[in-house]
């Protein structure tokens, strides 16, 4: 095992805890769910695509958007729901453009299928729209080199990871996450930085991405 | 009593140690609780396990109630029904002794705390006592299709709060204030919900001469027609057929309920001719009922209406597969096919019921899910966490916050 390199720069681990807000809107069909999403704070794009990820963290591992999730189940509109299920977050840098592909994808749909405009959800089933308030906070724990960061990975809470993985990149527009971010910049260790980025974060649970984290940093320190 | 590190085993450190630094940052505000009951009802029952974990975590936490006589607690009453969509008789008289009683209250109480915290609609016109500090108001109700009238009068005391609290999306309000999504929970280490050892869940079912020679299927409420007892036994009158089963009805609170009481007969009339249908009218006691629930191959829950429906949670913490219907708050805890399964009618109950009694691996991994689900959306701990950002959020109006 090499010498590990020291950082020139400590990763501070932050935590991310978040209180949901209604916004009082409601839709009951897709025009309805089109004219809304158009006009909604980034905070309620930004709960209905990554919402899932964070209260069903153990047991799904393709999580889909409260989008695709109404769309298909409340609506009965499978295609749609499958393309928006499918729409590649990862491609996108900032909330806003992924409210435009959304957006896009609902009208492309709508265009080719009008009959589906005219499916309305029962009473009590309309999309109630809602939007994440994040509270950004320091944890205790920090790390200087990869053994450190890798024992944090370990014990910190599944938020803190959300945080640094999801939050940052995109909400915060940081275009990548922060553990890459610091591991190529503090560390110089850009290959894994890069084999980092290069994970899809939305195709795993967070359990599962914690795992593998862990694996690929305790393979990187064993070379 | 309860410590905050006695929910360490259940839910991880990180999630205390997360408690700890969020209340740090409430250092200094006093926080006052107001409601109507000290004992009984859901919320007496969350407030007596909430304020001395808000304690424990340093937060300045201390729970008032307010006065009312008979009369007042009756106009209560018929606005609680009236909330909930039911037909209730409503006239000047009533909002008169509710405004009076709410006059004295606002003249005999304190409200000088940094954040009040109102729950329900009792308390509501203390708000007129405003100062300088913080105010919140938490209905517990579901109010998805109020009677206009009470909720018309009472909007006007809800808008000159700084932000209410509902318990699902579909109870929300078109308001001019924030309104927060705060789901209720249940407390994992209370009676109800308690791990038990199976020599205490056999003596229960000894108790109630319940054989444990065939799976059994239950429904724990109370004989109330919005449960849909009668829809139950159909349910299981299909299941039946092809399934050698018992079916459980447990609840309580017929007695002093006039339309409870034609319920419970009605249910008995229509369970005796079948031995294998126990009803069961049970006082509370909340160990039986965690035993009943273990004690379960499946758990339903077939209300036409539901507040929330924290039955579904505790089943679901119990790792039970549940078939319930898509209604109130029971959507929130189970994703069809992934943690439970939803139905609408007495043939989908039956048809979900059969699906776990002849796929028991299917069952385990719903239950299985399930469990987890409330493990990191409904329980005490999580309830506790909302409420501390709720507080803080009383202070910043951006939808991020650096703390």
């Amino acid at each position: 095992m090499a010498d590990l390199i020291k950082a020139k720069e400590p990763f501070k681990f932050y935590t991310r805890l978040s209180l949901s807000e209604l916004t009082g809107l409601r839709a009951a069909n897709l025009g309805q769910l089109l004219g809304i999403i158009g006009e909604l704070p980034i905070a309620s794009i930004y709960h209905h695509t990554h919402r899932f990820l964070q209260q069903h963290q153990y047991l799904s591992p393709e999580p889909p958007n409260d989008f695709a999730y109404w769309v298909s189940q409340i609506l009965g509109e499978d295609e749609l729901g499958e393309l928006l299920a499918s729409i590649d977050t990862m491609q996108f840098f900032d909330i806003n453009s992924l409210r435009d592909k959304i957006i896009q994808t609902i009208e492309i749909y709508l265009k080719e299928n009008p009959t589906a405009s005219l499916r309305f959800a029962r009473e009590g089933d309309e999309f109630h729209f809602i939007k994440s308030v994040s509270f950004i906070l320091p944890t205790k724990y920090t790390a200087c080199d990869l053994k450190e960061f890798s024992e944090v990975l370990r014990k910190i809470a599944i938020d803190s990871i959300y945080f640094h993985i999801f939050e940052a990149r995109l909400r915060l527009e940081k275009r990548t996450n922060d553990f890459s971010n610091w591991i190529e910049n503090s560390l110089g260790n850009k290959r894994l930085a890069d084999k980092i980025t290069q994970m899809d974060p939305y195709t795993r649970t967070l359990d599962d991405l914690r795992k593998t984290l862990i694996q690929v940093i305790d393979k990187e320190i064993s070379v | 009593m309860v410590k905050i590190e006695d929910y360490i085993p259940i839910v991880g450190e990180s999630v205390i140690d997360d408690l700890k630094l969020i209340a740090e940052r409430l250092k200094g505000k006093a926080v006052q609780h107001i409601n109507s009951t000290a004992v009984g009802g859901g919320v007496a029952e969350i407030l007596n396990r909430m304020v001395p974990l808000l304690q424990e975590l340093g937060i300045d936490t201390r729970w008032d109630v307010i006065k009312g006589g008979e009369q007042f607690f009756e106009v209560t009453k018929k606005f609680h029904n009236a909330l909930h969509g039911r037909p209730a008789e409503i006239n000047k008289a009533d909002f008169d002794i509710f405004l009076e009683t709410g006059a004295r209250n606002i003249a005999e109480l304190n409200t000088n705390a940094d954040i009040v915290f109102v729950h329900d609609p009792q308390p509501i016109t203390l708000i007129n006592k405003r100062k300088e500090n913080k105010w919140l108001w938490r209905c517990h109700i579901d109010i998805s299709e109020p009677n206009q009238k009470v909720w018309t009068f009472l909007r006007e005391f809800v808008i000159k709060y700084d932000a209410a609290v509902f318990s699902a999306p579909g109870f929300s309000q078109k308001l001019p204030i924030r309104q927060a999504l705060i789901s209720p929970s249940i407390d994992p280490l209370s009676d109800k919900n308690k791990e038990l050892p199976q020599e205490v869940i056999d003596a229960v079912l000894r108790k109630y001469e319940i054989p444990k020679d065939k799976p059994i299927v239950t429904q724990i409420s109370r004989f109330d027609r919005l449960k849909d007892p009668l829809g139950v036994i159909e349910a299981y009158l299909q299941v039946k057929k092809y399934n050698d089963c018992r079916l459980v009805l447990a609840g309580g609170g017929a007695t002093d309920d006039p339309e409870g009481v034609k319920v419970y007969e009605e249910v008995r009339e229509k369970a005796k001719t079948d031995k294998d249908i126990h009803i069961l009218l049970l006082s509370q006691n909340d160990i039986e009922i965690n035993a009943l629930q273990r004690a379960s191959s499946v758990i339903v829950q077939k209300s036409l209406r539901e507040g929330f429906g924290l039955t579904v949670a505790e089943a679901l913490w119990k790792a039970k597969p549940v078939v319930a219907t898509n209604t109130g708050g029971i959507p929130l805890q189970i994703k069809h096919k992934y943690s439970g399964l939803l139905c609408h009618s007495a043939e989908g109950a039956a048809f979900a019921i059969k699906q776990f009694l002849n796929s028991p691996e299917y069952a385990k991994r719903l239950g299985e899910n399930g469990r987890e689900n409330i493990r990191n959306n409904f329980l005490l701990t999580r309830h506790l966490k909302d409420y501390i950002l709720l507080f803080l959020s009383l202070y910043y109006s951006k939808d991020v916050v650096y703390l």
